[in-house]
């Protein structure tokens, strides 16, 4: 419990930070940089290296690579639907993280199973 | 566009979106280790690059954006969509750093010391998604530039006949 507490506290600062950073910036799609940041990464990778150790920690960024393209996608077809049909941003982000989630377990399947 | 950062904008951001994004980056980060103890560390890993807070950012983006347009005078629901949809392209830009981020350390953190690996591999990650944004800054422009004349000159005559039809 103390650690899920760490990690939250931990995670939920640095990616306060790089969303911060994100709205100090314009153009908006430099500031969109920061929306794909190793925020959650950063927290979770420098734990896992205290915790568990380097190998552990190579495990997990061998996902990541995977993860990352699935954003990829995920983060393209965001921006062509918002440009496209000028949809709510919220239905819109929210909904495609179902695809993020079949992208990267596809992935996943494919490449790691 | 030149890069330029507005201080201004933290005066405009409520206390509870930044809370919301606190929480949001938290839960994720949390998700991603209760993830990893119960499925391995493969399944885990995969959530090191869930877009945690980008759809809270995007909704964000897309609130100023409106409301300054309306302040305005102006309806913002088209150009509110268009700045959330060019945060998002910028997103796709950044997560090609992301991944490279992650192959470095996979590939570099056992032989190395892990604090070194990780400032390095973010250094690479902002260098790369600056050098790839800054590729489509200049293809964007240079297409702009070479565009067919014919398309531009189309439409603006049609332009011109509406608001004479307008007139009359």
């Amino acid at each position: 419990m103390k650690e899920i507490l760490l990690r939250f506290l931990i995670g939920g600062a640095v990616v306060s930070a790089f969303a911060l950073l994100g709205d100090l910036f314009k153009p908006k799609s430099f500031a969109g940089l920061f929306g794909a940041a190793p925020s959650v990464a950063l927290a979770t990778l420098g734990l896992a290296v205290a915790t568990e150790g380097a190998r552990y920690t190579a495990i997990e960024a061998r996902s990541m690579v995977l993860g990352a393209i699935a954003f990829f996608v995920y983060a393209s077809v965001v921006s062509w639907v918002m440009m496209r049909y000028k949809w709510r941003a919220l239905p819109v982000t929210t909904s495609s993280i179902l695809l993020w989630l079949g992208v990267a377990s596809g992935l996943w399947y494919v490449c790691l199973r | 566009m030149k890069i330029q950062i507005h201080s201004e904008v933290l005066g405009e951001t409520k206390w509870y979106e930044y809370a919301v994004r606190f929480l949001f980056g938290g839960s994720i980060t949390a998700l991603a280790g209760i993830i990893a103890k119960n499925f391995g560390a493969e399944i885990g890993g995969l959530f090191l690059a869930f877009p945690a807070i980008f759809p809270a950012s995007a909704t964000l983006i897309e609130k100023h954006e409106k409301q300054e347009k309306e302040r305005l005078g102006l309806n913002g629901t088209k150009r509110a969509a268009q700045a959330a949809s060019l945060d998002a392209a910028g997103a796709a830009i950044g997560t090609i750093g992301l991944a490279c981020f992650a192959l470095v350390v996979w590939k570099v953190i056992s032989n190395h010391t892990a604090w070194l690996v990780l400032l390095g591999a973010s250094l690479l990650w902002m260098g790369l998604a600056f050098l790839l944004w800054q590729i489509r800054k200049r293809f964007a422009l240079y297409r702009r530039r070479n565009k067919p004349a014919h398309s531009t000159s189309k439409r603006a005559a049609a332009g011109i006949l509406a608001r004479r039809r307008v007139k009359r």
